[in-house]
């Protein structure tokens, strides 16, 4: 037991789970904006898809991870105008939409990524690190944890600038009231319709960023379909954080860990079945809704479309 | 509320061919009806259109001819019995049509559609080969009744959740069915595995014991069976009482509670129908088509299939001619795609414009009072009768 413990699978553990945690977190952070204002993303995956393809494209040609992860964050952006335009304008219903997103992410990625490279994969090279001076010594942890990308601590701020945005500022004021009651938000001269297009965009970005953060620096190409679900996973720890960025962190570091335990077993010798250890996180997620389902909230007008003067349903 | 409950009812009981009959308004009525029919139909059939000639459009920018695209689709799914295989994959994918209408009539959503089809094919690929002092007729049935009651076994969590809770059943039905694939993964690696076999697979169901096929056709007979359930599925959705219920929650709860409806017991059976349809789905494809199953083996049929029940307005006789349609463009796509040297993902995109388009037409539709395809027929009436 001592070995299982060792250094090795510990930082293993903690740097795998964080890369597996940081797209999960950057999409859960951008649905948890738009749910918090009435708009659900069951498309999520396909923003990642596209921010995915997108981000690898603009690091690849440019050079710079830094252009990717502009260009996956941008075409993230320019796919939720979709749903923005579809939903947020013409009231179209979000279920639908968003597996039109989902299906055109697979479909047009897959079809592009051949159309270009055809089943060549080229690889990028690995994304550089910016170790926190001090920190990164700490045995364990600092290689692990304070040894990241420069993007994973801009995530942070991120985090902490949305929370703080959706607390504390007249934005994320009107950015709840979209949810709650959207009415009154028209009725205090503030439009729905723009307050939530806003909130979708962000989401689309968002996630379009975790989809670059996958392809440029977790995996280093991009492979049709390699979100694999994850875009899914977001929505379901955006739901569970009901609302709170800071909950996101943790729910996306949990089911980073739990991908990334596989792996780590492997490094070290224990031979587990990976199929097993994968259904670990959604087993997770299974008895997470059977215990706090009941108490999950989600704002009444989510996935409903504002129409002024509509009668109430 | 209630009166919508009771207008249902109005409506349900009339039945379609006994409309209130006023002598002499019967030919306005006739021509209202037929603009109405082309409407629908326009509508039906226009998003489908609209997609194929984006798709053209795409297929120009990525270099190739529409023409002889849309060409090979056709030839690959009709000619020279090619149409038996799209005979054939229409029975898998009318299940699970059949399977999402159920729910969709209520207005829930079953997402775990992957992880509902593929545990039960990998029950069935798994027992099939082992079980064969059986006589194969009841085998075969046996098999069918085990793939549906695994599928509605896996929904009984998040129906029951979304019953009792309200909890929401996109993302369990969707935890659900991740976990599902990766259990067939690990059946199909460990118990289900094939001894003779290095490639993680099971056991290849004897030849003799497959569904057999139509007299002089490669088709099997589950067609035969899918048709079965659709015509005993149409009767109940729109002849029955337990149909009616479903359409009165599927337009508002609140309705439904007032008109004294069960609703936690209507969604919940639903639901669990709705597995176990999609669940007998992989019945047809394992027995009649594979006679085995691969680890990561995944065809997607259900993501797929979902926009044609919508522009099915949620019908299931309706839905037969779509899924036709859908089944000859993903037969006859899947060769076109290979002979083109496109991924046959891109007939997903194709699949995505209809939705869009279908979507779109909606909007169009509603801002000319016509209701929308998330409703069905006689709902769309009575929302039209609320309006005016």
């Amino acid at each position: 037991m001592h070995d299982v413990l060792s250094q090795v699978f510990l930082t293993s553990l903690i740097s795998g789970g964080i890369v597996a945690g940081v797209p999960l977190m950057f999409a859960g952070l951008g649905e948890t904006i738009a749910e918090r204002a009435g708009i659900l993303n069951i498309g999520l995956e396909g923003y990642m898809l596209f921010g995915a393809y997108t981000g690898f494209l603009g690091a690849y040609y440019g050079h710079s991870v830094w252009l990717g992860f502009l260009a996956g964050a941008a075409a993230g952006a320019l796919v939720s105008l979709v749903m923005v335009g579809c939903c947020v304008r013409l009231s179209l219903n979000q279920i639908v939409i968003g597996i039109v997103i989902l299906l055109a992410g697979q479909g047009v990625t897959s079809v592009l990524q051949i159309a270009q490279f055809g089943t060549t994969y080229p690889r990028l090279d690995a994304a550089a690190t910016l170790p926190i001076p001090g920190l990164s010594k700490i045995p364990v942890v600092g290689a692990s944890v304070f040894e990241q990308p420069a993007i994973v601590y801009l995530g942070i701020v991120l985090i902490v600038a949305s929370a703080w945005m959706l607390r504390r500022s007249r934005m994320g004021l009107n950015l709840r009231a979209a949810g709650e009651r959207p009415e009154s938000l028209d009725a205090a001269g503030v439009s729905v319709t723009a307050t939530r297009a806003w909130a979708t965009v962000a989401a689309g970005a968002f996630s379009g960023l975790g989809g670059a953060f996958l392809s440029i620096v977790a995996a280093g190409i991009f492979v049709p379909f390699m979100t694999n679900g994850q875009g899914f996973i977001a929505l379901v720890v955006a739901m569970l954080a009901r609302g709170r960025p800071l909950r996101v962190v943790v729910g996306a570091l949990i089911f980073g860990l739990a991908s990334s335990i596989s792996t780590a077993l492997q490094l070290i010798g224990v031979d587990i079945s990976a199929d097993v250890v994968n259904m670990l996180p959604f087993i997770a997620v299974m008895i997470a809704l059977v215990l706090f389902g009941r108490q999950a909230y989600l704002p009444p007008a989510l996935a409903i479309p504002y129409e002024r003067g509509r009668r109430g349903a | 509320m209630s009166q919508e409950a009771l207008a249902a009812t109005e409506q349900h009981d009339g039945g379609v061919a006994a409309e209130p009959l006023v002598l002499g308004a019967e030919a306005g009525r006739s021509r209202g009806a037929a603009a109405r029919g082309l409407d629908v139909l326009v509508r039906s059939i226009g998003p489908v259109i609209l997609a194929l000639a984006c798709g053209a459009l795409l297929l120009v920018a990525l270099g190739r001819d529409p023409g002889s695209f849309y060409g090979s689709v056709l030839e690959g799914g009709l000619s020279r019995g090619n149409w038996q295989d799209t005979v054939i994959r229409m029975a898998p994918l009318l299940l699970i049509a059949v399977g999402f209408i159920v729910v969709f009539r209520a207005g829930v959503w079953n997402m775990g559609f992957d992880g509902q089809f593929l545990l039960a094919a990998a029950v069935i690929a798994g027992y099939g080969p082992q079980l064969d002092s059986i006589p194969t007729l009841p085998l075969l049935a046996g098999l069918f009744v085990v793939a549906a009651l695994v599928g509605a076994l896996w929904t009984a969590l998040p129906a029951l959740l979304k019953a009792r809770y309200n909890v929401n059943e996109v993302i369990s039905t969707l935890m659900m069915s991740s976990l599902a694939i990766g259990l067939v993964n690990v059946l199909v690696k460990g118990p289900f595995q094939d001894p003779k076999s290095i490639v993680p697979q099971t056991r290849l169901l004897p030849l003799s014991s497959m569904l057999p096929a139509l007299p002089g056709t490669r088709v099997n007979v589950g067609i035969l069976v899918t048709l079965a359930v659709v015509l005993v599925a149409h009767f109940i959705l729109t002849r029955t009482a337990v149909g009616l219920r479903l359409e009165v929650i599927g337009v508002s709860r609140a309705s439904a509670v007032h008109a004294g409806i069960n609703v936690r017991r209507v969604i919940f059976v639903s639901f669990l129908v709705s597995g176990g349809l999609i669940g007998m789905a992989a019945a047809p494809e394992i027995l009649g088509v594979w006679g085995y199953m691969r680890a990561e083996w995944n065809p997607e049929y259900g993501a797929a299939v979902i926009p044609f029940v919508f522009l099915a307005r949620l019908n299931v006789l309706a839905a037969v001619p779509f899924i036709a349609f859908y089944s000859l463009l993903s037969v006859g796509g899947d060769l076109a795609a290979r002979k083109e040297e496109l991924p046959t993902d891109f007939m997903l995109v194709i699949v995505a414009l209809i939705l869009l388009f279908m979507a779109l037409t909606e909007y169009l539709g509603k801002q000319r009072d016509l209701g929308e395809s998330y409703m069905t027929e006689g709902l769309t009436r009575i929302w039209r009768r609320r309006r005016a």
